[in-house]
């Protein structure tokens, strides 16, 4: 894992301190909320429904065993005993009173963590592929370019004030688990013909009001130019960009307003000015000094097949699920990757409470080389654990509610904090995932229907990735009361594409009941082993629309 | 963000969050601010509601709460005045899936 150096000890100490210093001088009344506003936002301090709430940023969803008690005792000290995993791999916490954050900050810094780059308009925390490093045909860490990526984009002096937010995902594997072509700028590391690794960029995807899958700005940058092309795109956003409608202000709405082509050319004349100067020349020394930290653990040389893992697996039927379910292939043999599923029956998507947080830390420390991930999909990883100890991990996990066996089924949803909690939201998300899981709860049933990938955001921001699931769920306001919009065929992987609306929306009592007719029709029509999303995009719309509007 | 009165409602209250702690709180008719919603003052009619809500922003309201805005109650036969709309129903009981968070976990 990167570990700081003394520049990034003493940013994240130094802006602890300033902000102490803001906190106080807003509590005594010496400074307006409306100076105050952008500083706490720029520490990651939001005003909610019940309560500020705090969105800590976890670079790259990488966590050490540390960290994540750190987590864990912040949730009980400052909190109400738990967090929530956000699908920008983040953490929120739901209750910190303001007067008391500038100490949880404090803390946090012990750890080295933060809550810069996870709001206001600058260059966010950047995400990443949770199985980095661990899974097999990897072109490159993509940890690694993350972190060139952090240091170069935090407290950007140039790119603090942009016309919005900017995010960028990095993925190393050609099976795209960070949604990159949903991001502002999407990163795939490839390799060209003569074996040099490098970087497509895709620019200009996002979801939100107007959502927009990415375009291939560059099929191949050098590593060392990297830094130089993004400052170009970021540059070229940051002149253009509209600044007088938040609505139009996302670099999606720049590049589809400006055309591909026009955006092409105009981020490649930059980048031939900064180029040229080689004041972003990225020295390989330093690459190679950031790549240390995310060399493979000391991987012990073990068969591939565990005896002892399958005895394991045919004494024990809700291990055997969970094994077939939850844990991928490892690029090293005799070790698996743990999916940790935060997705209970019932339970609420992306929270954990201390006491869990305490155990997987325990798990990472003891099971996997001190290192817990965390998804984009809500649920965290468990990166490296040898097979023959998967049925150790298992009955703890099993003994602390962390082993629900549905990674990627139908109750395995994203859900944004909606309604409950978030002061945007237009409809309640969280018991809309809680009645769809509970009507699913039947594991046989949820392995019938395979992959199914369900994603809910209770206002039109779109922070549940609604455009991008199988089945997508948007909560809408009438008149103070929720209705619930479906859209079919929006996809978030390497074949992105955004859904469709079926048409009008559904009542709170009506929704989870259009959802099943949905599964049922796909049941009906699906050929063979064909998933949700197959048998859309071959029948369509029209066969689910008429089923699920039928008199 | 959703609208938090409609056009023409009749009676309508004001809220705002506590600025130590984001505590969500209500003006009462002694203009002090309340964390429970039955003590909060119903004003009836638009010009009521705006003089309500002028009560709320003395020179130093900054000091103590952010954002006060009215919000449209409904008259309740059993308890007098409900929020008519779910976001303020939520705002103030508290998240309907963690009914032991919020100010519905103190009121049981």
């Amino acid at each position: 894992m990167y570990r700081y150096d003394e520049f990034d000890h003493q940013l994240v100490a130094e802006r602890v301190t300033q902000f102490r210093g803001q906190v106080e001088r807003r509590v005594r009344g010496e400074i307006t909320e409306d100076a105050f506003k952008p500083l706490r936002l720029m520490n990651g301090v939001y005003l909610q429904l019940h309560a500020y709430m705090l969105r800590v940023a976890i670079p790259y969803g990488t966590l050490s065993s540390k960290q994540m008690h750190m987590l864990a005792h912040l949730a009980r000290k400052y909190d109400r005993g738990y967090g929530h995993f956000t699908t920008r791999q983040n953490l929120q916490y739901n209750w910190p009173a303001l007067d008391q954050i500038p100490d949880l900050l404090e803390e946090l810094a012990s750890v080295e963590m933060h809550a810069i780059q996870t709001s206001g308009n600058c260059i966010r925390n950047v995400t990443s592929d949770q199985y980095a490093g661990a899974i097999a045909d990897e072109v490159e860490d993509p940890r690694i370019i993350s972190e060139v990526i952090r240091q170069w984009s935090t407290f950007h002096p140039e790119f603090t004030y942009l016309p919005r937010k900017f995010k960028i995902a990095v993925t190393g594997h050609k099976n795209d688990r960070a949604a990159i072509k949903l991001h502002d700028i999407g990163i795939v590391i490839v390799k060209n013909q003569a074996g040099e690794v490098g970087y497509e960029i895709h620019v200009g995807g996002g979801q939100g009001r107007t959502p927009f899958i990415a375009k291939k700005m560059a099929s191949f940058v050098p590593a060392a130019q990297l830094l130089a092309y993004l400052e170009a795109v970021m540059r070229v956003y940051n002149m253009l960009g509209r600044r007088d409608n938040s609505y139009k202000a996302r670099i999606k709405i720049l590049v589809h307003e400006t055309g591909e082509a026009e955006m092409r050319r105009l981020v490649e004349a930059e980048f031939a000015k900064i180029d040229a100067s080689q004041m972003l020349t990225v020295p390989q020394a330093e690459i190679d000094r950031i790549a240390a930290y995310f060399a493979p653990p000391a991987f012990e040389t073990l068969p591939a097949q565990s005896a002892s893992l399958d005895q394991a697996r045919a004494a024990d039927t809700g291990f055997d699920h969970w094994v077939g379910t939850n844990v991928v292939p490892h690029v090293q043999n005799g070790y698996g990757i743990v999916n940790i599923s935060l997705k209970p029956i019932g339970g609420v998507p992306g929270d954990a409470s201390d006491s869990q947080m305490d155990v997987i830390a325990d798990l990472a420390a003891d099971y996997s080389f001190d290192e817990v991930r965390v998804t984009h999909e809500q649920n965290l990883v468990l990166p490296h654990v040898k097979s023959d100890e998967l049925k150790a991990v298992y009955d703890i996990l099993l003994a602390h509610e962390l082993a629900t066996p549905n990674l990627g089924m139908i109750s395995d949803t994203i859900a944004c904090p909606g309604l409950d909690y978030c002061n945007l939201a237009n409809a309640r998300s969280i018991p809309l995932a809680q009645d769809i899981s509970n009507r699913f709860a039947d594991l046989d049933r949820q392995y019938d229907i395979g992959e199914l990938k369900i994603k809910i955001s209770g206002c039109i921001n779109a922070c549940g990735h609604h455009h991008v699931g199988h089945i997508g769920i948007l909560g809408v306001d009438k008149k103070g009361t929720e209705f619930y919009q479906i859209s079919l065929g929006g996809s978030a992987d390497e074949n992105a594409s955004l859904g469709d609306i079926t048409g009008r929306a559904f009542t709170e009592d009506t929704i989870v009941d259009a959802i099943e007719n949905l599964v049922t029709s796909y049941i009906d029509m699906r050929d063979k082993e064909e998933r949700f999303i197959d048998t859309y995009r071959r029948v369509g719309m029209q066969p689910f629309k008429e089923r699920l509007y039928a008199e | 963000m959703a609208q938090h009165s409609a056009k023409g409602a009749r009676f309508q209250a004001v809220t705002a969050n506590r600025l130590t702690d984001g505590e969500v709180v209500y003006l009462t008719a002694q203009s002090q601010w309340s964390e429970t919603f039955s003590q909060a003052a119903i004003a009836d009619g638009a010009e009521a509601s705006e003089a309500l809500l002028a009560q709320a922003l003395p020179a130093d309201y900054e000091a103590h709460v952010l954002d006060p805005y009215l919000f449209e109650v409904l008259e309740d036969a059993q308890t007098g005045y409900q929020p008519a709309s779910v976001r303020e129903i939520i705002r103030a009981k508290g998240p309907t899936i963690r009914l032991d968070l919020g100010k519905q976990a103190l009121a049981s």
